[in-house]
């Protein structure tokens, strides 16, 4: 089964420091490697995107950046998992790396995959 | 909200850690079946401890002090009976009782030790249903239970299997190295096959009810994986994955909605999965960038390739895939190669010149009992518009194979072929 980790934090407004970006480039190999990781992306800061909203099928387009929201999402990964603890295991390995924010681990629909709710049969 | 449950957490960090964990002990006590007891010891205690104390910070680092406190424990233990043996005059080996270094072991060896593991567990001395459940033991972190569930087999019959397996590894003495030199080659493909075996069985399951077992594919593209970034110049190791992962791409669209089996010129190609077909593209060049001919997985992952290639079945470029067969058939001459040869040259060149190359494969004795001959002869037939012939074909593939899903969709075929019913 997979995963969708969107990871949220506060914006620092200072890009990461050579030795953090070192540290989350050799957490990144590892998972590669270990193959749980599919594919993972960080984002450059909320000023260089946008919010596309529809309300009662009107469009508005917002700017970055969010200054209104405390964590935004920093990035994303998607992760092959046997079981939700697992998941929640490479989200917490990630975590210990990436510093204070959230993960927010949702399961990633797949015909024919059985819902998580169940171990591994 | 409910709170998480720590017994599934510890099997997941199990999952994750677990052969690491072997690796690393086999290497400080140069017996597999006694670093396996130490891990599970060592699970014991986590087991105990961490629905109380929390999942530690570095979980793999934990079990790994506790096994080697196991370790250190055992071997005391073994002194002390090797001193009372020695009193009553026995003669023992003392090599093998000698305390082992068990700070030889820190993380930047814990790559070759896991090679060496896979190495051990896909041994030549072993059967090849050995091989399978040890490495998926050892290497894939599955339970008992689960390689038994997965291979339909019961649990007592796999626990034995590995229990035998162990032994028979520390009666042949079987060292927990890298072969080097000419032998090197003939075991990594020892351990390629054992891969390979464990993803087809998930693939194309050849006993059940269904067509599918994706866990077994996902824990075969984990091996896969791990093992070509320990053997990162080895071509074949790529060119495995690349065919694993562009195989289990079309894993979704391989299977219709009441779990028939849908084959590939039917499939719906938007719904093959573009991650694996990207990642398996990729490890594909990366095998090529490495030089020298193709060797056989890679060539079947460039056939592979070719069909992810293709963004309709009408696309598909059959005549460079019936020369990527030539190419694997002398490279590999299997009577099944030469069937998958056939298909393709008649895609090729049409059905008469694919039916010809058949026809050398009707006496073929390892044949006799494969489905997909005749249900591929079925298949050239009905092109050709000799429904009656077809239709005999497709019923006597359909007493050939062991898979349910597959006898009905052969079936449906050859009932397509009587007089009088549409044309499927």
């Amino acid at each position: 089964m997979r995963f969708l980790s969107i990871y949220k934090t506060v914006e620092r407004g200072v890009p990461p420091t050579q030795e953090e970006m070192a540290r989350m480039g050799k957490l990144v190999e590892d998972a590669m490697k270990a193959g749980y990781l599919l594919a993972t992306e960080g984002c450059l800061p909320s000023a260089a995107g946008a919010r596309v909203r529809s309300t009662n099928g009107k469009l508005t387009v917002t700017d970055g950046p969010f200054t209104e929201s405390k964590e935004l999402v920093g990035g994303f990964a998607i992760l092959q998992a046997g079981s939700r603890e697992e998941a929640v295991e490479y989200a917490r390995q990630f975590l210990l790396v990436a510093g204070d924010g959230e993960c927010e681990l949702r399961q990633i629909f797949e015909a024919g995959a059985a819902v998580c709710a169940a171990p591994r049969v | 909200m409910p709170a998480a449950d720590p017994h599934r957490a510890i099997e997941a960090v199990w999952r994750i850690e677990s052969a690491r964990l072997i690796a690393g002990l086999a290497h400080m006590v140069h017996d597999v079946g006694l670093a396996e007891e130490l891990a599970q010891d060592a699970l014991v205690v986590a087991l105990e401890r961490w629905p109380e104390s929390g999942v530690p910070d570095n979980p793999g680092a934990w079990l790994m002090a506790t096994a080697r406190h196991r370790a250190i424990d055992h071997f005391r233990r073994n002194k002390l009976l090797e001193r009372k043996h020695a009193e009553l005059g026995r003669e023992l080996e003392s090599q093998e009782m000698a305390m082992p270094d068990f700070d030889t072991v820190n993380d930047d060896d814990i790559g070759d030790d896991l090679l060496r593991l896979a190495f051990i567990a896909c041994h030549p001395v072993l059967s090849k249903e050995a091989r399978v459940a040890l490495t998926l033991r050892l290497l894939g972190g599955l339970t008992t239970q689960e390689i038994a569930r997965a291979f339909l087999v019961p649990e007592p019959t796999i626990a034995q299997r590995i229990v035998r397996a162990k032994r028979t590894l520390a009666e042949a003495r079987v060292p927990f190295e890298i072969p080097r030199g000419p032998d090197r080659a003939a075991r990594l493909s020892s351990v390629l096959e054992v891969i390979y075996l464990v993803f087809n069985e998930g693939y194309s399951a050849t006993a059940g009810e269904d067509w599918m077992r994706p866990a077994l594919c996902e824990d075969a593209l984990r091996l896969g994986r791990t093992l070509a970034e320990l053997v990162p110049n080895e071509p074949e190791v790529h060119g495995l994955v690349a065919l694993m992962e562009i195989q289990a791409s079309r894993a979704r669209a391989r299977v219709g909605p009441a779990g028939e089996p849908i084959l590939l010129l039917d499939q719906d190609r938007t719904r093959w999965d573009h991650i694996l077909v990207r990642r398996g593209l990729a490890v594909l060049q990366r095998a090529g960038q490495l030089g020298g001919a193709l060797g056989p997985y890679a060539l079947q992952a460039a056939i592979a390739a070719c069909h992810a290639n293709a963004r309709t079945a009408a696309e598909t470029d059959w005549r460079r895939i019936a020369a990527l067969y030539d190419a694997l058939a002398q490279l590999m001459p299997s009577p099944v190669v030469e069937l998958n040869r056939a298909v393709a040259v008649s895609m090729a060149f049409g059905p008469e010149a694919g039916l010809e190359l058949l026809e050398s494969l009707a006496g073929e004795p390892s044949l006799q009992a494969y489905h997909l001959l005749p249900a591929v002869r079925g298949d050239l037939l009905t092109k050709l518009d000799r429904l009656e012939e077809a239709r005999a074909e497709f019923e006597r593939a359909a007493t050939l194979t062991r898979n349910a899903r597959e006898r009905s969709l052969l079936l449906g075929r050859a009932r397509a072929c009587a007089p009088g019913s549409a044309p499927s």
